[in-house]
């Protein structure tokens, strides 16, 4: 390879970002690590293009009036919007960036068990995404990101079927990254590494790939009848011809409820890492975290009609999802209590990634409980389709998944890169979003809570003063995501060296070099302890260096 | 659990590919022994079948939910698909995975000759039952039966020349279901045929033998996979609503 010839102690140590510099070399890479990094710059730019949607929106909401778009406009807006962040950010983000870094090296793996199929998930993934780029540039769609039938077959003159092979090739590549994982685990990990000596975050993203690979052919074959009937009016959804479009519901919502626990579940991996190593202790009842990741994956699968209460599903059906979609508070629940309790009696430093980790578990339990409130059928039916369920939701995906997803980027950022970022730069971003994030998000709760319903383009005047405050909210949230993207990349050049393990973290990814070399491991490692065993890893300097 | 045991060794630093090649050509960078890679792919392949009964599970849902809804209109649909085809076709997907498990069972003893000329025969009775597929499509084409304008349906008496009352539209959400479900199963049997071709030129050219046909085992288990939801489609759709 490319330091043959060339005495050692001279070289610096090949690792997987100086194996090889040509463009071939990354975009025919076959290394996680590699595609893991292509993912986050593809993630990254999906994540602005929505985020510019996002703030279109907020800026049209800004006055009661629809005076920077009308109502079509509007409407095409808060689709790309949706199915930008839905589809080509939030599914992909945690497992197709940190999980793709990550999962081979703390199973003290050399790679996934199929890395050309790694690389081919990316290659489906950027080809929908070029494709929804297309639609989005020739007209985009207006249905919002569900695509309720008979809407979208029958009455939208916009490009569904374009923006649904878009949907239909990301999925595909999910299933793969899902199909990779759980085989990478089952068959790859280290001599000594059992089951119950997984990180946790392994163990939330197997059951979110076990999500991946048995909901998402459900939304793929959906997809493919609502463009056959567009295409040649087959009638499966149209009533008309016999058809129910209440099955489109269903098939639509059976993979796209189960897809929220694709999103969060990384996200709540990452978090346990994060409060495990910055509280200096094993993560408190870990046999329940660890299944209670897999329990809120099958727990996922039962409840999707809850969407649904208002279609015209029978009351009956109606108590039992909304009598499931309880008890997937459980699992939930189990989280957020074990994260507190390991809290109790730690050692507690508020380095980023903890900031984010607070966060999230602040934020994650407003999101759980109004969850909670909008199973209760009688409340769902006063707040279905009101900025209430807006609110809920952008507390979970928002306030949780990239509160996770930031969390740990920060956390594993010096492993990926082998340089620091500037912490108290960090901290400021950390708290610009969360200040932005619950300005724009909290004021609409009460917003859909009196009445205002969403993906309108105006509303009554009285509505306007609390618009404001989540407007301004927005732009704060702006800034704060803005901020890491500029000082990630000056880090790259600028930032402090950042040793094997900055953070004194239990975990095998932390045994082997910043950036970690091309096959992961000088030596296959030999796992003798159980995870996080903080009490016999040294304190040292416990501060990572700071730069800037 | 023993596979997790089974990662040794390697304690070099950068195990170039080359090294690899000399000992097992066919051994991967990231397994640490040929038994750690077959067990891999084997999952592997069981869990993307796991995602292709989901990917059907779809429309056998809807049309489970139809044929309750709308009985008659689907026995009559039923009763208008030649169960001759049907039946034939059934018979020539069985034989298919007959051979499919040949060729598999030759390559275990290395003859491979013997493979080929199975996945050949396997190739040709997929193209047979493509074929018999396409008579069947040109004959509901002639007859109407293709959902849309020009579709027309008359034939909705049963076996005594009684005429069962039926709502055009329902059957024609049968047809509907029909081509859907046949369709998609044509298209996999497509990807089936292609993915035995590969195999069979690249078992001649030597790519397989008795210690690895990993390859050939997958993509056996594909075959078999869409033999069976034929065995499923068949009934379902030609036979269970015959008489009513």
């Amino acid at each position: 390879m490319a330091s043959i010839g060339i005495p050692a102690n001279q070289a610096p140590k090949l690792n997987y970002l100086n194996n090889g510099h040509s463009l071939k070399s990354w975009l025919l890479t076959t290394d996680h690590k590699r595609i893991a990094l292509l993912y986050l710059i593809s993630v990254t730019v999906f994540f602005f293009l929505g985020g510019f949607f996002a703030m279109l929106i907020r800026l049209e909401l800004l006055t009661p009036q629809g005076d920077l778009m009308q109502a079509d406009t509007y409407n095409k807006v808060f689709t790309m919007h949706g199915m930008i962040m839905v589809f080509f950010f939030l599914i992909p983000v945690v497992p197709a960036v940190l999980g793709n870094f990550l999962v081979p090296l703390m199973i003290g793996a050399k790679d996934l068990a199929f890395p050309r199929i790694n690389l081919l998930s990316w290659y489906l993934y950027i080809t929908g995404g070029m494709i929804f780029l297309h639609c989005m540039l020739t007209g985009g769609v207006d249905t919002g990101w569900t695509f309720y039938t008979p809407f979208s077959t029958d009455y939208t003159n916009t490009k569904i079927v374009e923006a649904g092979l878009a949907i239909f090739l990301a999925g595909f590549s999910s299933i793969f990254t899902g199909l990779n994982f759980i085989v990478t685990i089952h068959r790859m990990r280290a001599p000594g590494l059992t089951w119950d000596r997984l990180p946790l975050f392994i163990w939330a993203n197997y059951a979110t790939s076990l999500v991946m690979i048995l909901g998402t052919p459900v939304i793929a074959i959906t997809i493919v009848l609502v463009a056959v009937e567009r295409l040649f009016h087959l009638g499966i959804f149209d009533p008309r011809l016999g058809g129910d479009p209440l099955l489109f519901q269903h098939l639509f919502w059976f993979y796209s409820h189960p897809a929220v626990y694709i999103m969060i579940l990384p996200s709540m991996g990452v978090i346990s890492e994060l409060i495990a190593c910055f509280a200096r202790k094993r993560v408190f009842g870990y046999k329940f975290v660890a299944l209670s990741s897999v329990a809120i994956a099958v727990f996922g699968f039962l409840v999707w009609a809850h969407h649904m209460f208002v279609a015209g599903i029978s009351l009956y059906a109606a108590m039992i999802f909304s009598f499931l979609s309880f008890s997937v508070g459980v699992p939930s629940a189990v989280k957020v209590f074990n994260w507190t309790a390991t809290l109790y009696k730690g050692s507690i430093s508020y380095a980023t990634p903890m900031l984010y980790a607070f966060g999230f578990i602040g934020l994650f339990t407003i999101g759980g409980l109004t969850g909670l409130m909008l199973a209760t059928i009688g409340i769902d039916v006063h707040v279905t389709d009101t900025y209430f369920v807006v609110a809920h939701f952008h507390y979970v995906m928002v306030g949780g998944v990239l509160m996770g997803y930031l969390g740990g980027l920060h956390f594993w950022w010096p492993k990926m890169t082998g340089r620091m970022y500037p912490e108290a730069w960090a901290k400021l971003s950390a708290l610009l979003v969360f200040v932005g994030f619950n300005l724009t998000f909290f004021p609409q709760f009460i917003l859909g809570y009196v009445g205002m319903p969403r993906r309108y383009w105006q509303y009554p005047p009285e509505f306007q003063a609390l618009n404001v405050l989540s407007t301004a909210g927005a732009s704060i949230l702006a800034v704060g995501y803005l901020l890491p993207m500029i000082y990630f990349v000056w880090s790259l050049r600028y930032g402090a060296i950042a040793d094997a393990n900055p953070w004194a973290a239990a975990g095998l990814e932390w045994k082997t070099t910043s950036p970690p070399p091309t096959f992961n491991f000088d030596e296959t490692p030999v796992v003798t302890w159980e995870a996080y065993n903080y009490d016999e890893i040294p304190h040292k300097e416990r501060r990572a260096p700071v730069a800037g | 659990m023993q596979d997790s045991q089974a990662t040794t060794s390697q304690a070099t630093v950068q195990v170039t590919t080359a090294e690899h090649e000399a000992h097992n050509p066919a051994l991967v960078h990231q397994f640490a022994d040929a038994e750690q890679q077959k067990n891999a792919a084997s999952l592997g392949m069981w869990l993307f079948l796991v995602t292709e009964i989901m990917f059907f599970g779809g429309m056998f849902c809807a049309y489970l939910i139809y044929r309750l809804k709308y009985f008659n209109a689907f026995a009559a649909g039923s009763q208008s698909l030649a169960i001759k085809w049907g039946a034939i076709n059934t018979a020539v997907l069985i034989v298919s995975s007959v051979t499919v498990v040949l060729a598999i069972y030759a390559i275990r003893f290395g003859r491979k000759k013997l493979t080929v000329a199975f996945l050949v025969v396997t190739v040709l009775l997929g193209f047979v039952f493509l074929g018999i597929k396409s008579i069947e499509y040109t004959d509901k084409f002639r007859e109407h039966h293709v959902p849309g304008a020009n579709f027309h349906f008359t034939e909705n008496f049963d076996d005594n020349g009684k005429q069962i009352p039926v709502n055009p539209n329902e059957v024609q959400l049968f047809f509907s279901l029909y081509f859907a479900m046949t369709g998609m199963h044509a298209l996999h049997m497509i990807i089936g045929i292609s993915l035995m071709s590969t195999l069979a030129v690249l078992t001649w050219r030597g790519h397989y033998s008795a210690e690895y046909y990993t390859p050939l085992e997958n993509a056996g288990l594909y075959w078999h996979l869409v033999d069976i939801i034929w065995i499923y489609l068949f009934p379902l759709l030609y036979l269970i609503s015959r008489h009513t």
